[in-house]
């Protein structure tokens, strides 16, 4: 029993991570720009794809991952250049309309080049079979990720926190105008941040690949996850986005887990079965709802 | 200040293209089109559905991305009271508003504590919570959804006839257009509106703010309700896809494209966007990106939604 | 899908043509609305319906029961009301002679009553909701595919008479899913170790695999249609699982588009189908040779489906001559099933859906050394659906 609530915690840790790397970009892009950019989420579908196809063509998939992260990369400098740029002065709504407009492009494009049909893109044979952790075994690929996300959520706090660049972004995400009195190119530094999103995107692409289907429309049921994130933790703030994704992972891994026995236990079989998954699934936007209203900036508001 | 201010001329645009809507059954009749009545009335029933999300918003500066949940909970329960017998439009409709109102009540009372993104994305977590309790009860069809087997029935009228549903809906959208107009200018209209220009401000002079803003928002969630009322009648399904914030999405849309704040701009973007669809759709498999284009092109080029590039609508962004 | 451009043009002239001759003359065309899932994430089912319906009208030289076929095709966009609104201008506008294509069941619920009031026969190259298998048959309305549970019952079937002794069941939170989880135990007798509910569009299955391994079943039974299904395969192996249980699912969640997107984790699956592209019939080599090369992929069921509905329009208007609008020779002339059919010999039940055999099928590499599925027996020999009883067919 304690091994199975140890391993349900690992499965909340590592879904939660997973959500990280993609919450990470989107809630630099929006804090720093104040930009809502649901084109986040094709981007993720891009590197999935671009690694997808990387990895086939080339049989490594560190190359397929490498290759993602700097194709979508540049993809996120040329959507900035060419359209997110006129954006930034606009009102929330009209960034939402016109990421929502890239989303339908992005998706019929990837339609066009890879077809209806989902892709394939496998884990490494190497990292493929569970590993026996004190207990019990645990797919060797989840490690990964746990791994990654980890190293991911480190770099990100000494980059925003020790850094000169972090210091711009930090300031940027707190106070646009004077971060521009100050000297510092935000034209530039915009693009930066976008490219770096888009790259982080990539990386969550091609990660989760193996474990999700690779195909059209995936980057809009992770989007969604990612904003419940983002809007938890509270916008702009990289720790917010942590803590948001491990609540939001744990939340939800261990309401599924739990949630059906546990009403099993003062309910009658029949109700429990029929409640309790439709209770788990809306879980994560509850605990959504109890934090904003407590606080309704989030746990850790980055612009107070 | 840019409060919405409807002129003459604005009246008799309104008033000519009421004329040709009413005109609109025999035109199709004699072009032998009349399959397109019943197009029209869904149309005008997502014109009607927008429109109330145009106060929300557009009015009332609360950008909802959970409205879909007024929407599909109205048409839910009209479907629901035929399964149980009622069939009456009288009874059925006004208690389809009514319950998407309270449900309005109860999330506006919550999320407008919160501001800006925060309180998009508390209301699309409400309308997801709905979607999915809906999604999971086999009584309600699940997703399957629910068939309305029955057209409400409304005194002598015969709402089964295409033309006679399309009249009633039209009635209906005039209605609460006009209704809009008048809110537009009253004495709630104006405060609601410099709410939405600077909270703070009316704050500081005294007005309840929250209580302005959470009757805009039932109000809006309310009349949601009606809307799918009058659409699960026009369809026949009460579905799940109705409460998908997809469907809140496209309502956005709608809006952005017609005109945010413009009494008319939900009419707009319903129109366009769904005249949009028609048409791509028979040109390629690959419709949507050109959809995607014309809606860049509407954001980059027409700030105030199409109904802002004739001056149909409020003075600035 | 230039060539369908035209003919759906050709048929808009055609309109026009002919509302101003009455349609008393000799009808030299039929025309069929085929209105599928395009776009969106359940776009692959219906666009290998779509390809193995024009790969049928291709080998007909474009022609159903010697009359010019003219073929509507519309993506519904996986969206009810889309749907409705297409299908009443196939009916109202373009006044079709046939319906088809509709992947999903709720969207088949969504439009069926329309086309059944306007007297359209509509022949299901997949939908097979249980609504319309009982209480609601309809005579307009044929199954060419299977009832949605048939599949469900022939995998419970077999994992029943292979002696296991502890299944886990794994399905959405939805009415569908439930329903799979009924036709699996109307054979399985056995003990269901649990029955697990999932969200509908779920992306991780670690915490129901942790469930899984604690509760150590010797098989895994899964209905997890679409992206669903391929996340919880790779997850499934990657946690070492399937070394201790053997995993099982309806041929609609082990079929050619699923097992591209996941490849080698497959291997070993077993799931029942009514159809298999390895079945040695002359319709089905020549099925299958030419969609290879028609569009350079092996077909999935679905195009199965999709190619058998078109053979069944093409009969039923051979059979009446050319005379669509006497209905009951139609309908006839459909229960008949003059055709011959890529999975071999099959027959119409009362309610209009098919009595035929279901398969076991297993994952494994064939000669070219692709992974694929293949044939290993029969499950069931002429099996009906559990609704029948209750379909009073006027």
């Amino acid at each position: 029993m304690t091994q199975l609530i140890l391993e349900q915690a690992l499965n909340g840790l590592q879904f939660g991570l997973m959500l990280f790397l993609l919450a990470a970009g989107l809630t630099l892009v929006f804090g720093i720009m104040d930009m809502i950019n649901l084109a986040h989420g094709s981007l993720y579908m891009v590197g999935a794809y671009l690694a997808a196809a990387a990895t086939q063509a080339s049989g490594s998939f560190i190359i397929g991952i490498g290759a993602a992260m700097l194709g979508t990369a540049l993809l996120g400098v040329l959507i900035e250049v060419t359209l997110l740029r006129r954006l930034y002065a606009r009102n929330h709504l009209a960034q939402v309309l016109a990421t929502f407009a890239l989303i339908l492009i992005a998706n019929e494009s990837v339609r066009m080049i890879w077809g209806a049909q989902p892709v394939l893109l496998n884990t490494p044979d190497e990292l493929s079979g569970p590993v026996s952790l004190v207990g019990f075994f645990y797919p060797a690929y989840r490690l990964l990720i746990i791994g990654v996300g980890a190293l991911v959520a480190a770099l990100l706090y000494v980059l925003v926190a020790r850094t000169r660049v972090g210091m711009w972004v930090r300031a940027g995400a707190s106070n646009r105008e004077m971060t521009e009195a100050l000297g510092v190119n935000v034209r530039l530094l915009f693009t930066a941040v976008l490219a770096f999103g888009a790259a982080l995107c990539a990386l969550a692409g091609a990660l989760l690949g193996p474990l999700l289907a690779v195909q059209v429309g995936m980057g809009e049921s992770i989007l969604i996850l990612a904003f419940v994130v983002i809007v938890i933790g509270g916008i702009g703030s990289i720790r917010g986005a942590l803590v948001g994704s491990l609540l939001v992972g744990l939340v939800d891994t261990l309401g599924r887990a739990a949630l059906p026995s546990l009403l099993r236990t003062f309910l009658s079989s029949e109700t429990a079965s029929s409640l309790g998954p439709a209770l788990a699934s809306i879980l994560i936007y509850v605990l959504m709802v109890a934090v904003l209203f407590w606080r309704p900036e989030g746990l850790f508001p980055a612009r107070s | 200040m840019a409060l919405y201010r409807s002129s003459p001329g604005r009246r008799i645009a309104a008033g000519v293209v009421l004329v040709l809507l009413v005109l609109l059954p025999w035109l199709l009749e004699i072009l032998d089109q009349s399959f397109y009545v019943s197009f029209a009335s869904r149309v005008l029933i997502f014109a009607l559905a927008a429109t109330t999300l145009n106060l929300v918003i557009g009015f009332g500066g609360m950008v909802s991305f959970g409205h879909a949940a007024f929407f599909g909970v109205g048409a839910y329960c009209v479907a629901i009271l035929a399964d149980s017998g009622v069939l009456s439009a009288a009874l059925a409709w006004p208690l389809a508003a009514g319950v998407a109102a309270l449900l309005a009540l109860l999330v506006g009372a919550i999320s407008l504590r919160t501001r800006g993104v925060y309180f998009i994305m508390i209301t699309l977590a409400f309308a997801q919570m709905v979607f999915y309790l809906v999604l999971s009860l086999k009584s309600w069809g699940g997703d399957d959804g629910l068939s309305l087997l029955h057209r409400s029935t409304f005194g002598s009228l015969d709402l089964k006839d295409d033309s006679t549903f399309y009249f009633v809906v039209l009635a209906l959208l005039t209605l609460v257009l006009a209704a809009l107009d008048r809110l537009a200018h009253s004495r709630f209209g104006r405060v609601i509106q410099s709410i939405r220009e600077n909270e703070t401000r009316m704050e500081a002079l005294g007005y309840p703010v929250f209580t302005y803003k959470l009757v805009c928002f039932v109000i809006g969630g309310g009349l949601a309700g009606l809307a799918g009322a009058l659409l699960v009648n026009q369809s026949g399904l009460a579905s799940p896809s109705l409460l998908h914030w997809m469907q809140s999405g496209t309502l956005m849309v709608m809006i952005v494209i017609g005109g945010v704040g413009s009494v008319f701009g939900g009419v707009v973007g319903a129109v366009l966007l769904l005249l949009c669809e028609e048409f791509f759709v028979g040109i390629s498999p690959h419709w949507q990106i050109g959809l995607g284009l014309v809606l860049l092109a509407v954001v980059l080029r027409a700030p105030l939604g199409i109904a802002g590039l004739f001056g149909w609508g409020r003075n600035r962004e | 899908m230039r060539h369908t451009k035209y003919l759906s043009l050709l048929a808009a002239l055609l309109v026009l043509g002919t509302s101003i001759h009455a349609a008393e003359a000799a009808r030299t065309s039929v025309k069929v609305g085929f209105l599928s899932t395009l776009s969106g994430p359940g776009a692959g089912l219906g666009v290998d319906i779509r390809d193995g319906f024009n790969l049928a009208i291709k080998h007909l030289n474009g022609k159903l029961g010697g009359l010019t076929a003219e073929v509507l095709i519309v993506d519904d966009q996986q969206k009810p009301e889309v749907a409705q609104q297409a299908t009443e201008k196939f009916l109202k506008k373009d006044k079709v002679d046939f319906m088809t294509g509709i992947v999903f069941s709720n969207l088949m619920l969504a439009v069926g009553p329309a086309v059944f009031d306007n007297k359209t026969f509509y022949i299901s190259a997949n939908a097979g909701p249980s609504q319309y298998a009982g209480e609601q048959c309809n005579p307009f309305f044929f199954n060419v595919a299977w009832q949605n549970d048939n599949l469900h019952e022939a995998v419970g079937k077999y994992v029943q008479g292979k002696g296991f002794k502890n299944v886990v069941l794994v399905a959405p939170n939805y009415p569908g899913g439930k329903d799979a989880m009924v036709g699996f135990k109307r054979f399985y007798k056995g003990k269901v170790g649990e029955e697990i509910y999932t969200k509908l569009g779920q992306l991780d299955y670690a915490a129901e695999l942790a469930q899984i391994r604690s509760l150590k079943p010797d098989a895994v039974f899964f209905f997890l249609p679409g992206g669903m299904g391929i996340n919880f395969v790779k997850q499934f192996v990657a946690a070492g699982l399937s070394a201790d249980s053997q995993l099982f699912a309806p041929g609609f969640s082990a079929d050619e588009d699923v097992i591209k997107a996941v490849g080698a984790p497959m291997l070993g699956m077993f799931n029942s189908s009514h159809w298999a592209h390895d079945m040695e019939n002359a319709e089905n080599k020549r099925f299958v040779a030419d969609f290879q090369k028609e569009y350079g992929r092996l077909p999935s069921l679905y195009a199965s489906q999709g190619y058998d509905a078109a053979l069944m329009m093409d009969a039923g208007v051979r059979d009446v001559k050319g005379k669509l609008d006497d209905k009951e020779a139609l309908r006839k002339a459909l229960e008949a099933k003059h055709f011959k059919s890529v999975r071999g010999e099959f027959k119409f039940n009362t309610n209009h859906y098919p009595v035929q055999n279901y398969y076991l099928r297993v994952i494994g590499k064939d000669a070219q050394g692709r992974i694929t599925n293949k044939t290993m027996g029969t499950i069931f020999t002429n099996h009906a659906d559990a609704y029948v009883a209750q379909c009073k067919m006027k």
